[in-house]
């Protein structure tokens, strides 16, 4: 899969390599910003902050 | 000697074994960094979107000039405060032992406000408003969306905790802290603690949870009311100064 990747990649192998840094940097960032924290609202309640009778 | 070059690697095909075995390495990477980035950033990066709404609020209540120097605090009746419609942006809160922090206090405890990315703080309903006489008591996050009370066992006597809204600055001065139980309601009391009294004084109360990343404690700081600014005065000097230190 991602041998295919680098095979898919054009150009001579500093290229390759600076295009899956960058593909790298970008999925990275897309989980930081994004995914991580929409899954974080979503599936993980964090710790009830408040007192309460219950 | 072989030349280096001489036997190209043969190329192997993908299967489907081995796709799976990648898509499985993929999947362990991703829930590892998931563990990794809740622990280490999302506090930074949720943080930093709660600061930034917060700023946004904050200008939106009222002068952003800094006080002239010498403006004194008043400690006379503060000015009547309106509760604002329950999810809505009531203040923003200032504590400049936690560095550059401002956030807003959303009204009502309910998660929509404490989980919110444009919140994050959350009046308790029962309790006093801004500079009410009473208990003005307020929950947030100890880690974790935000975690904008993180640091809320490293406050100091005499720590300045400030609030931000339509009608003036308000100005408290962090006393104690208590570990309790969940159900300890009484924090929250008029006179904190001491839920036979009626209210005397204007205190302030903040609650989170403790241990870290645990519900089974609340952590509670407790402040009294050290005096207030009128908005048209602008942020006091002390506040500027001490996020200008920070900065």
């Amino acid at each position: 899969m991602y041998a295919g990747l680098w095979r898919i990649i054009p150009g001579p192998w500093f290229v390759k390599l600076f295009v899956f840094v960058v593909l790298f940097a970008a999925v990275v960032y897309v989980l930081f910003f994004h995914a991580y924290p929409w899954v974080m609202q979503t599936f993980f309640q964090t710790p009830d902050v408040t007192v309460g009778e219950s | 000697m072989r030349a280096r070059h001489s036997k190209p690697r043969p190329r192997r095909h993908a299967t489907f074994a081995s796709v799976l075995g990648e898509l499985l390495l993929t999947a362990g990477v991703l829930i590892g960094g998931f563990v990794g980035w809740q622990l280490g950033f999302s506090d930074a990066i949720m943080g930093n979107q709660q600061q930034a709404a917060a700023s946004e609020f904050a200008q939106s209540l009222g002068d952003e000039k800094v006080a002239e120097e010498g403006t004194e605090l008043r400690t006379d009746e503060p000015p009547r405060e309106t509760a604002v419609g329950a999810l809505e942006n009531y203040a923003v809160m200032y504590i400049p032992r936690f560095g550059d922090f401002q956030r807003t206090i959303g009204e009502t405890t309910s998660p929509l406000v404490i989980d919110s990315l444009e919140q994050g703080l959350a009046r308790y309903e029962t309790g006093a408003l801004a500079g009410e006489l009473g208990n003005f008591a307020i929950a947030g996050h100890r880690n974790g969306l935000g975690g904008p009370f993180t640091e809320l066992d490293q406050l100091r006597i005499g720590d300045r905790i400030y609030i931000k809204t339509p009608e003036a600055w308000y100005v408290y001065e962090f006393r104690n802290t208590e570990y309790v139980p969940p159900t300890q309601v009484d924090v929250v009391a008029p006179v904190p603690d001491m839920p036979e009294l009626d209210a005397d004084d204007r205190y302030i109360t903040l609650t989170t949870c403790n241990p870290d990343w645990s519900p089974e404690g609340r952590l509670i700081a407790f402040g009294v009311f050290v005096g207030w600014q009128p908005i048209e005065d602008g942020m006091p000097v002390e506040l500027a100064e001490a996020l200008e230190g920070n900065a």
